[in-house]
């Protein structure tokens, strides 16, 4: 077994047995902390592997989660198809806007990517006598039951976390070594020269793009079955700029870098928060550090120093 | 001995300044064609709308009796067209072995032992091998060259272009590109935009002369060589006087 296949089979047994050890309010955190960082590995595989810099994947998770909530809100279809609706609609949304935005590169696509995703959000708002706009809805915990298991209660709900990212962090392993995820790679390398090798870069970014959306569907969707609350501000601009924070401080163009961020920015504002209100300062402070001293991120690092074919 | 690849009436102009202008070209299977001209004759516009870079303002382009014009550069190239970049262009963060492997692995697929053969193989033949481990950005600029040209042998191509590939070689890298080339010239066209003499004069079985933008001379080097129109476009004199 590789070095980097233990690496990762090693953090998912560690996040498994801190199942049955973490007192109940760090075991909340961690499933949350889990939820998210699979939104953070589907950013990743856009920016991160393909250089694709969307400033507007909130409309992606919003998606996930909006097409989840919505169905268990007004249908009895059930969390586990209601779930795979999620995903087909946050597919279905990365397919369009990927079609229109891809015509662009660079700054033009970050722009155009943000436009869109206002879009969605001011769509969220507008239709708000089904959405609830801002205020959103609590999705009932009847409707947050698969095979008899309720969601809501911390074990499931922990669990049900941890599946959702093991099979996401693996997977993104698997995509990294095969051949369309080191085309990625090249195209976020040097485009021009993938072309001249004759890859269809728009088709491939297209690809990446879909699949990023999927993942951070799944993660907006499980967010709103495992945690019972769908609401716009899911949707808006901070939504967009998190996954990048995330993955940037974790190490883009990582495997595990995803989580590590995810996971050190959530406890850097649960922690400064407990120390001031000002706690978006000291949140600020970390983040210049990290930027001045570890640039490629906290996995980047890693594999700058000591581990050069970290995946 | 078929035509692999030809032009009719290409053309492209930049702002009504005619860079290439009515060119009709034919190169035959096998062939190592030398595309000579001063600065500023059209060659690199040239060898851009032939491997789909840049589309032609008029005229048309076959390869190997199909009509390209209106393809993409990618489409080309799985036709079995390959360029090198005049401007050295790598992966530059990824490992020559990588580099290659992206070159081999678009044809061979997700046939691992056959893309490492292929890689392998592009390596030794270049001179890389026990490089193949290194950051591209890390090689010396010669060995950047030869990269270039490894991962154009990977593709097995059925046209090479090499668009200025000694440029920045030292004497002694360029011996040993001449012989390369030769080798290469068994299995594939070569299409060679060069401005270095001694390599043209050397390796082309025929050379092409542009001069702002339009044919002036196409014929053997030794031909070419005595062309006084050609020594006259060299030598800035125009041709009217000569």
């Amino acid at each position: 077994m590789s070095r980097s296949l233990i690496l990762h089979l090693g953090l998912i047994a560690v996040l498994f047995a801190l199942n049955f050890v973490l007192p109940p309010y760090a075991h909340g955190n961690i499933a949350r902390v889990m939820t998210l960082a699979v939104y953070a590995i589907g950013y990743n595989i856009a920016f991160g592997y393909t250089g694709l810099l969307s400033l507007g994947h909130a409309m992606f998770f919003a998606a996930g989660m909006y097409g989840a909530g919505l169905l268990l809100r007004f249908t009895d279809m059930g969390a586990l198809p209601a779930y795979a609706a999620g995903l087909a609609a946050g597919g279905a949304l990365a397919l369009a806007v990927g079609l229109l935005a891809l015509r662009t590169a660079g700054v033009s696509f970050m722009i155009v990517t943000l436009m869109f995703s206002q879009a969605v959000y001011l769509a969220i708002l507008y239709f708000g006598e089904w959405t609830r706009g801002d205020e959103g809805f609590v999705i009932a915990s009847a409707d947050r039951m698969i095979a008899g298991v309720d969601l809501a209660a911390p074990q499931a709900r922990y669990l049900v976390a941890w599946g959702l990212f093991s099979v996401a962090l693996m997977f993104l392993l698997w995509l990294v070594r095969r051949p369309s995820g080191r085309v990625f790679v090249a195209i976020r390398e040097n485009e021009d020269r993938a072309r001249l090798l004759g890859y269809d870069t728009f088709r491939l970014k297209l690809l990446s793009l879909v699949i990023s959306g999927v993942i951070s569907a799944a993660s907006g969707a499980a967010y709103a079955i495992l945690f019972g609350y769908a609401g716009a501000s899911f949707a808006g601009v901070q939504y967009s700029i998190f996954p990048m924070l995330w993955v940037l401080l974790g190490g883009a163009g990582t495997v595990i870098g995803p989580f590590l961020g995810t996971l050190f920015m959530f406890y850097l504002i649960d922690l400064s928060s407990g120390l001031t209100d000002a706690y978006m300062l000291i949140a600020g402070v970390a983040l210049i550090g990290l930027t001045l001293f570890a640039p490629q991120g906290i996995a980047g690092e890693i594999r700058r120093r000591f581990w050069k074919d970290l995946p | 001995m078929s035509t692999i690849l030809s032009t009719r009436g290409l053309s492209r102009s930049f702002a009504g300044l005619r860079a290439v202008h009515e060119v009709d070209f034919d190169l035959p299977q096998g062939e190592i064609r030398a595309l000579i001209g001063p600065n500023g004759a059209g060659k690199t516009t040239f060898v851009s709308m032939l491997i789909g870079r840049l589309p032609p303002s008029s005229g048309q382009i076959s390869f190997d009796g199909r009509d390209v014009t209106r393809l993409s550069a990618p489409e080309r190239v799985r036709l079995g067209m390959a360029y090198t970049f005049q401007i050295t262009s790598v992966f530059s963060r990824l490992s020559a072995h990588e580099n290659v492997a992206l070159a081999a692995r678009r044809r061979l697929g997700t046939d691992a032992a056959a893309v490492e053969a292929e890689v392998a193989g592009a390596l030794e033949r270049t001179g890389l091998s026990g490089r193949g481990g290194e950051v591209a950005e890390d090689l010396s600029y010669g060995h950047q060259r030869l990269l270039e040209i490894a991962m154009g042998l990977a593709q097995r191509p059925r046209l090479m272009i090499l668009d200025e590939p000694t440029q920045g070689l030292a004497e002694s890298e360029i011996e040993s590109f001449k012989a390369l080339i030769r080798d290469l010239a068994r299995e594939t066209t070569i299409l060679l935009i060069e401005h270095n003499m001694a390599v043209v004069m050397a390796l082309a079985q025929r050379i092409t002369v542009l001069n702002f933008g339009e044919v002036l001379a196409e014929g053997t080097p030794e031909e070419i060589h005595a062309n006084p129109e050609v020594q006259a476009a060299y030598l800035g004199t125009g041709g009217a006087d000569v």
